[in-house]
């Protein structure tokens, strides 16, 4: 197949969506995280914190990580079936209506049209909108594979084709919901259960979106982009069968000791405690693939970022299930610890993934080379220490808030009153706001190395005479 | 090797594979009587409540107060008697929380009078100058929304019939307009002079927040 039959005009527009939407879903949480310690920013009902955190996770979560997935997507697509993608103008409807999407999106949530049930906020019509996206997606991944000139299809397909059938049944069964009006709906899940469906679908959604899709991108672009093979392919199809099944039993330990039953806490812990295992395959895969050639990790800018990228999935594993214990929930939960946690994983993991896969990808198409590999280092750089910064902070914060909730005067009597638990925390949300600082700095140097090279492509085209 | 060459048995199996702790955890539980356990202590929302409670949902109240106290020392100490499954039979959606920037509200019912949440919700810096809460005084500025009310109690089945529904508006209405209203003092204070004999959001998320919990202290009271 002719390389430039493939359509790479969509992993473009893919690639830049998700670096419009990182821009703004940063800049709000910076607004947030400014908001946390000076209540002074909540300037109007629209830039008031409760409806802002929720434009921040959206805009972040679906604006940033699905475009980086699409693009990174439709890409291995292509690559690994050796088939260009069957219909490209059904992609490029795609590639509208998400954008579409996610515009409205962030304007009904600043506008208060939520549904409250965390990353599903969501009104049904753009719930709806979500689901006739999704199908076109899935209908390019299918006809794509089942068109594909490459017999076998490789570990990062698995998972491809894992979120774009999971990501559907979490989406629709947690969204059913009866509508008032256009702008208001009402679950048709009350109390225990929709807390129940809420964080089956809420833990899910971050495994198939932040994990999933990532490990796709990881086990392509780490032997595309060094030149070695994956380690081991049957650690892999173990990791991927025991991962995929794992996942969806573990929902409750987001309710650790709240009014659900008892026992569906207890098998959430249990198979938290089960999910180090394939989490831990990938990251020895990863790992593994690069025995006796660490010495890319100084040679090739890309290796160190899906080297520290997987390193802090296989952190994040061990510390949420660890987190997920009665004795250390009853003491976390609630606290910035796990705000801590969840950070180490978009900003660390999915976002370092990301970065290395779009500046693999950009190169790739553009046929140029990126424009500054200098960029790129300090790019890392400043991400991975915005990043540490930011989440150690966090979890100091929890340790500390944690423990004047619980502590107690020799009378028995509480020693803090809530107040004094969350003004403590400010010198912790300033360092946080300043971490955050930094992490968009590297963030910014990101975009602008990307934009550059595709300006270098361009200037390269006008000059015919030169070439 | 046969499934890794078939991308829509392959498809089928994930899907086969990923719904198995999905029925277990989630659908067989849906159909089990303990994630529905009824009381007869817990009533439904009256309307206003209800209102107040969406206005809640939109303000994404929820992004930082936790609705349920876990049976720990501690947390019962600090909020009360920890949180019941049946209490929440009526919530739709749930609202439980994950963080809690500022305290759960599951127990904050009747803990403060109306003036106390009036002032705190004009200017939580006033009554706190450390609090990072932001100032919701512009909910006293909006006329509080009753259009869907009806369809609201149809859809979620309290069973009050249409007449009911005018009555309990009209009826708190009455209540915190009335003259001899215990918080008369506070509520004008936020509340601008057009709005002071209608019903405000801030009325409403008020009748909301005093709800919490009340139906749980009057049985502990009744034993």
């Amino acid at each position: 197949m002719k390389e430039n039959s493939y359509d790479y005009q969509i992993v473009r527009g893919f690639t830049f969506s998700a670096l419009f939407w990182l821009i703004i879903g940063l800049i709000v949480g910076l607004w947030i995280a400014f908001q946390m310690f000076n209540p002074a920013l909540n300037l109007t009902p629209w830039l008031s914190f409760g409806r802002l955190r929720v434009v921040h996770t959206n805009g972040l979560g679906l604006g940033f990580g699905l475009a980086g997935i699409f693009a990174c997507s439709y890409y291995m697509l292509q690559k690994l079936s050796r088939t260009p993608l069957v219909f490209p103008r059904l992609a490029k409807a795609h590639l509208y209506l998400f954008n579409v999407i996610i515009a409205l999106a962030a304007l009904s949530l600043f506008a208060g049209m939520n549904t409250s049930k965390e990353y599903a906020e969501l009104e049904w019509p753009l719930d709806i909108a979500v689901v006739v996206m999704w199908v076109i997606f899935a209908i390019n991944v299918f006809a794509t594979l089942v068109k594909r000139q490459e017999k076998q299809m490789y570990v990062s397909l698995w998972y491809i084709i894992a979120m774009t059938v999971t990501i559907a049944v979490l989406y629709i069964v947690n969204n059913l919901e009866v509508p008032v009006n256009l702008f208001k709906s009402y679950s048709v899940y009350a109390g225990v259960n929709d807390a129940n469906v809420q964080w089956w679908y809420g833990h899910n959604i971050v495994g198939f979106i932040f994990t999933v899709p990532i490990l796709a991108m990881f086990y392509y672009f780490l032997p595309v982009s060094t030149g070695l093979p994956l380690f081991s392919h049957r650690l892999s199809i173990i990791s991927f069968w025991s991962l995929i099944f794992a996942y969806l039993w573990t929902g409750a330990h987001h309710l650790m000791l709240t009014p659900l039953p008892e026992w569906i806490q207890t098998v959430g812990i249990a198979f938290s405690i089960f999910l180090i295992a394939p989490s831990w395959g990938s990251v020895i895969n990863g790992y593994y693939t690069l025995r006796g050639n660490w010495e890319q990790m100084r040679s090739n800018y890309l290796v160190k970022f899906f080297i520290l990228g997987i390193t802090f999935y296989g952190l994040q594993t061990i510390q949420g299930p660890t987190q997920g214990l009665r004795t250390l929930t009853s003491f976390f939960h609630y606290t910035d610890w796990v705000i801590g946690h969840v950070h180490m994983g978009t900003m660390g993991w999915v976002t370092m993934t990301i970065s290395a896969a779009f500046y693999y990808m950009i190169p790739k198409i553009t046929g140029t080379g990126l424009y500054s590999i200098r960029i790129a280092n300090v790019h890392f750089w400043l991400i991975l220490v915005g990043q540490l910064v930011w989440t150690v902070t966090m979890w100091i914060g929890g340790i500390q808030q944690g423990a004047m909730w619980k502590a107690t005067d020799p009378d028995g009597s509480l020693t803090y009153n809530f107040l004094d638990s969350i003004a403590s925390l400010y010198p912790y949300y300033k360092i946080r706001f300043a971490a955050g600082i930094v992490y968009f700095a590297g963030i910014i140097l990101f975009a602008w190395n990307l934009v550059m090279t595709i300006r270098k492509s361009q200037e390269v085209k006008n000059q015919p005479l030169n070439r | 090797m046969g499934v890794y060459s078939k991308p829509v048995v392959f498809a089928i199996l994930s899907a086969v594979v990923i719904l198995i702790g999905t029925v277990v955890t989630v659908f067989i539980p849906m159909l089990m009587p303990s994630t529905q356990p009824v009381s007869d202590y817990v009533k439904p929302y009256t309307v206003v409540e209800l209102e107040g409670r969406d206005i809640y949902i939109r303000e994404g109240c929820n992004n930082c107060h936790t609705q349920t106290v876990r049976p720990l020392r501690t947390e019962v100490l600090r909020y009360g008697e920890y949180s019941k499954p049946e209490e929440f039979a009526y919530d739709r959606p749930f609202l439980w929380g994950s963080r809690r920037t500022g305290p759960d509200l599951n127990r904050v019912g009747g803990k403060y009078p109306d003036s106390w949440h009036y002032k705190h919700m004009k200017s939580p810096q006033s009554m706190f100058d450390k609090s990072n809460m932001p100032p919701y005084g512009w909910m006293a500025e909006n006329r509080l929304d009753t259009r869907y009310s009806k369809k609201k109690i149809s859809i979620l089945g309290y069973g009050y019939t249409e007449e009911e529904v005018e009555r309990q508006i009209a009826g708190y209405k009455a209540r915190v307009t009335s003259p001899s209203y215990d918080s008369k003092e506070a509520r004008n204070e936020v509340t601008p002079e057009e709005l002071r004999n209608e019903l405000t959001e801030m009325d409403a998320v008020i009748a909301y927040l005093q709800k919490l919990g009340r139906d749980v202290k009057n049985m502990e009271a009744e034993e």
